[in-house]
């Protein structure tokens, strides 16, 4: 039951960051390539506060995404100029900086070695009870983050977010501050991958930078399209097939040895026929291309 | 004082003169064409009043605000709409979302709206809904409110655009080539709402290569050859202009 109830909240921390990084891939149709780095952000930033400074998992949760918030800004500033290919090179460079920001500043977060004895948000004895309250705890965020999406998207201004998907160019031209709605949303994507990279950190307790490698950028960005772009089931779908299909790999009596690169053969292989046949993904409506 | 002033308006594309000194003025609920051939710089002109491309000189002022350095969106909330030559629709979009973008919206539009409903903004959401499907079957497309942009005809295409700009609530609307490749009986429709919107007292400033259709709908045509402006009148007096003869029936001296 524990390894069941792990896998569940694993799979919600991932629905958080699957949801997030949609806003602007599913949504504004902006082709993020490097959202491990505000998961990163997230984590890093409530594990040193916990760590270093004592302050609680709690605080910190939102501290950590503020400051995913802050630099989804920052960066939606510096390429909400660029299109299609031009920002997801960029947004993958931003990914690459902060993998290697983190693994080379060991001063601060230990390099490669990681960071151990993270505080749980409860300290509980018995690991049973741990696990019901981070499956209640997680959940509690993926319907918030469920709920505020479906907010900001069945609105006007969700309109306007879809518009620029479509055609950025008639959405300035009907009057749309694209510049200011592509920054806000990139903002507000970079929270949510802030608030699951904190929740992660504080669950499993320990981080280091492989957690928030390209790979994982990639991962995330497949997990929405696997699902379906600019759709609530989509990337909830995604998530929880790309979670839960490998650990049915270890079932099947696969070796570990083999089943990690067979993992990414079988990913790139369901990518290259979903592109193909179905290119708005399981439940999606949109395509990108 | 007019409508829209351009002044002296140059533009280079790597040392192409595409625009060439241009100085126009319109006036309120005037329904102007402007004629030219192919390369004349008429859609370039278009691109620096809506703000698309700034012009390298001169001055654009529109209702008394000097607009050529402002964004597309600030012109395009001015009060000033345009179409496109290849149209821009957004095509994942329904028919209706469509018109809603088009509309105006003060508070809707806004982030803090969207968490926020307040009863306002659902008003001014209900209000733009209601117009806009006014306007939908004014163009005859109220049945096709639900269907996605992508799954319009061309002609279909056409009368969105224009119940776009009907619901745009702008004063100043160019149209870039609003009847080409469009059906005959599209064609009396779209000229029939341009004829509606001008009645409505918006100005418009229309591009179109049919000349029975410029003569006809048109109180005055402005001509364009090689980025410079040629002739500007009555359209009795544009056909019988040597300029605009030299420019579309050879014998083609360079203005240059």
């Amino acid at each position: 039951m524990e390894y069941e109830l792990h896998l569940f909240i694993i799979t919600g921390i991932f629905v958080i960051l699957a949801l997030s990084l949609n806003l602007v891939l599913g949504y504004l149709g902006q082709p993020a390539l490097g959202h491990a780095a505000f998961f990163a952000i997230g984590a890093y930033t409530s594990s040193l506060l916990a760590l270093n400074a004592g302050i609680s998992p709690w605080i910190g949760l939102f501290i950590g995404a503020s400051f995913a918030a802050i630099s989804g800004m920052i960066i939606g500033h510096l390429t909400f100029h660029l299109k299609e290919d031009y920002f997801g090179l960029a947004t993958f460079g931003f990914g690459l900086i902060i993998y290697s920001g983190i693994n080379n500043l060991t001063d601060v977060t230990r390099g490669p070695m990681g960071l151990p004895g993270i505080p749980q948000f409860i300290a509980f004895t018995d690991l049973y009870n741990s696990l019901i309250f981070y499956c209640i705890l997680i959940l509690l965020f993926v319907l918030i983050t469920i709920f505020l999406t479906r907010r900001i998207i069945y609105s006007p201004f969700g309109r306007v977010v879809q518009s620029i998907r479509d055609d950025e160019l008639a959405a300035e031209a009907l009057g749309k501050d694209t510049r200011q709605v592509k920054i806000m949303i990139f903002t507000i994507g970079a929270f949510f991958a802030g608030i699951a990279g904190s929740l992660y950190a504080h669950y499993i307790t320990f981080i280091d930078p492989s957690s928030f490698n390209v790979m994982e950028s990639i991962l995330v960005v497949l997990m929405v399209i696997l699902g379906g772009m600019g759709t609530i089931g989509g990337p909830i779908i995604g998530a929880a097939v790309l979670i839960l299909f490998p650990e049915m790999l270890r079932f099947i009596g696969i070796p570990d040895a083999v089943a990690a690169p067979l993992r990414q053969m079988i990913y790139g292989f369901l990518l290259v026929i979903l592109i193909i046949k179905r290119p708005q993904g399981l439940v999606g409506k949109y395509k990108l291309w | 004082m007019p409508f829209l002033i351009l002044e002296n308006l140059s533009k280079h594309f790597d040392g192409n003169l595409v625009l060439d000194n241009v100085s126009l003025q319109l006036k309120e609920r005037e329904l102007v064409a402007m004629i030219g051939p192919n390369g004349s710089g008429k859609t370039t002109l278009f691109n620096a009043i809506s703000g698309f491309l700034k012009p390298d000189q001169g001055k654009i002022i529109f209702k008394g605000i000097e607009i050529n350095n402002l964004p597309p969106n600030k012109i395009a909330r001015l009060g000033i709409t345009r179409s496109f030559q290849r149209i821009r629709l957004f095509h994942q979009l329904s028919v209706l979302d469509n018109m809603l973008l088009a509309a105006r919206y003060n508070e809707g539009e806004k982030l803090f709206s969207a968490l926020f409903r307040t009863r306002l903004i659902h008003k001014e959401e209900e209000e733009n809904i209601k117009k806009s499907l006014e306007y939908l079957s004014f163009v005859g497309l109220f049945d096709k409110k639900d269907s996605l942009g992508e799954n319009l005809s061309f002609g279909q295409r056409k009368l969105l655009e224009l119940a776009m700009a009907f619901a745009s609530d702008a004063d100043l609307i160019l149209l870039d080539e609003p009847t080409s490749g469009v059906f005959p009986e599209t064609k009396a429709k779209i000229i029939q709402n341009i004829q509606k919107l001008n009645e409505d007292g918006k100005t418009i400033l229309f591009i179109e290569h049919d000349m029975e259709l410029v003569m006809r709908l048109a109180k005055r045509i402005i001509v364009l050859d090689h980025g410079k402006l040629i002739a500007d009148g009555h359209p009795d007096e544009i056909v019988n202009n040597e300029h605009v003869l030299d420019a579309y029936f050879g014998k083609r001296k360079s203005y240059a």
